[in-house]
């Protein structure tokens, strides 16, 4: 079982409840989709992700970030068992959507650099090193039923 | 790949940072420490607390050596054969570390920059700096 500090739980719990899920889902994806173009393979039906403006402007691409945000709030209020809370979306990336999980990471990076520039200085090394805690078992949980 | 636009933009940030090399390098030495503990390994022999004269004048080293190798993208492999040799041989960091300070000196960037660090010079610089830990690992084997 993860453990978690006072001060990650809490970082954790203040990050999520400040940020606007609609800005950030969207912002994060679009950006990993621009930055990782590689990550459009999962996104054929998005229509036009042809270039960066097009990627920001997507509708498709939005209504998506504020799925993986409504996700990952999951994860948010089961600090205490994500592996469990993720089975059956691990379950869904594996098998239905075929995910690379290595790709997991990707996303998750933007997502750091996206709240990184939200939070400007309040985004201090502390904060971030419970924030890359928590999406690195995150990623784990959505990992753990591949094989 | 880096087109023009890329290289010019990359040229641009990094010239308006060389000022504040300092608390640039510290930053993302800091975070990188706070993320990744393993990487504390390289610098037991340094005081790498917050605000210690051998992080800032080590980070500033990192920034401006960055910084000179954006001044002429194409010219990465002359302008850094000097610090290929010193890692290589010398300081024989694990190359998969570059990537890890590679992420935390985005991060400092996207804090520092704002919204200015839009999709596009996030993209430029992440090539840029995987660019970057490529030639600096050339010389490992």
């Amino acid at each position: 079982m993860v453990k978690w500090s006072d001060f990650e739980r809490a970082t954790i719990q203040d990050i999520f409840s400040k940020i606007s899920y609609d800005v950030v889902g969207s912002a994060a994806l679009s950006r990993c989709l621009i930055v990782y173009p590689w990550t459009q393979r999962y996104f054929g039906s998005f229509g036009n992700l042809y270039n960066a403006a097009a990627i920001t402007t997507n509708p498709k691409v939005a209504a998506h970030g504020k799925v993986i945000m409504a996700g990952l709030e999951k994860a948010v209020k089961n600090m205490d068992d994500i592996k469990t809370t993720y089975k059956d979306l691990s379950v869904l990336h594996s098998e239905k959507l075929q995910v690379d999980p290595d790709n997991f990471n990707l996303l998750g990076d933007c997502l750091t650099i996206v709240v990184a520039g939200q939070m400007g200085a309040a985004f201090t090394p502390e904060v971030q090193g419970a924030f890359q805690k928590f999406l690195a078992v995150v990623v784990a949980s959505l990992r753990k039923q591949y094989y | 790949m880096l087109s023009k636009k890329e290289k010019k933009l990359i040229k641009e940030i990094w010239e308006r940072l060389t000022p504040v090399a300092e608390d640039i390098g510290s930053d993302a030495l800091l975070r990188m420490f706070a993320s990744y503990p393993g990487t504390k390994t390289y610098f037991s022999h340094l005081d790498i607390s917050p605000g210690s004269a051998h992080l800032c004048s080590h980070g500033k080293k990192i920034v401006l050596a960055i910084a000179e190798g954006a001044k002429d993208i194409s010219q990465l492999t002359v302008t850094l054969a000097p610090l290929q040799t010193l890692h290589a041989y010398q300081l024989r960091i694990d190359p998969t570390n570059f990537k890890l300070l590679s992420h935390c000196m985005l991060v400092t960037l996207a804090c520092y920059l704002g919204s200015e660090f839009t999709p596009v010079a996030h993209a430029a610089m992440d090539k840029f700096l995987s660019a970057f830990a490529a030639v600096l690992s050339e010389k490992y084997r």
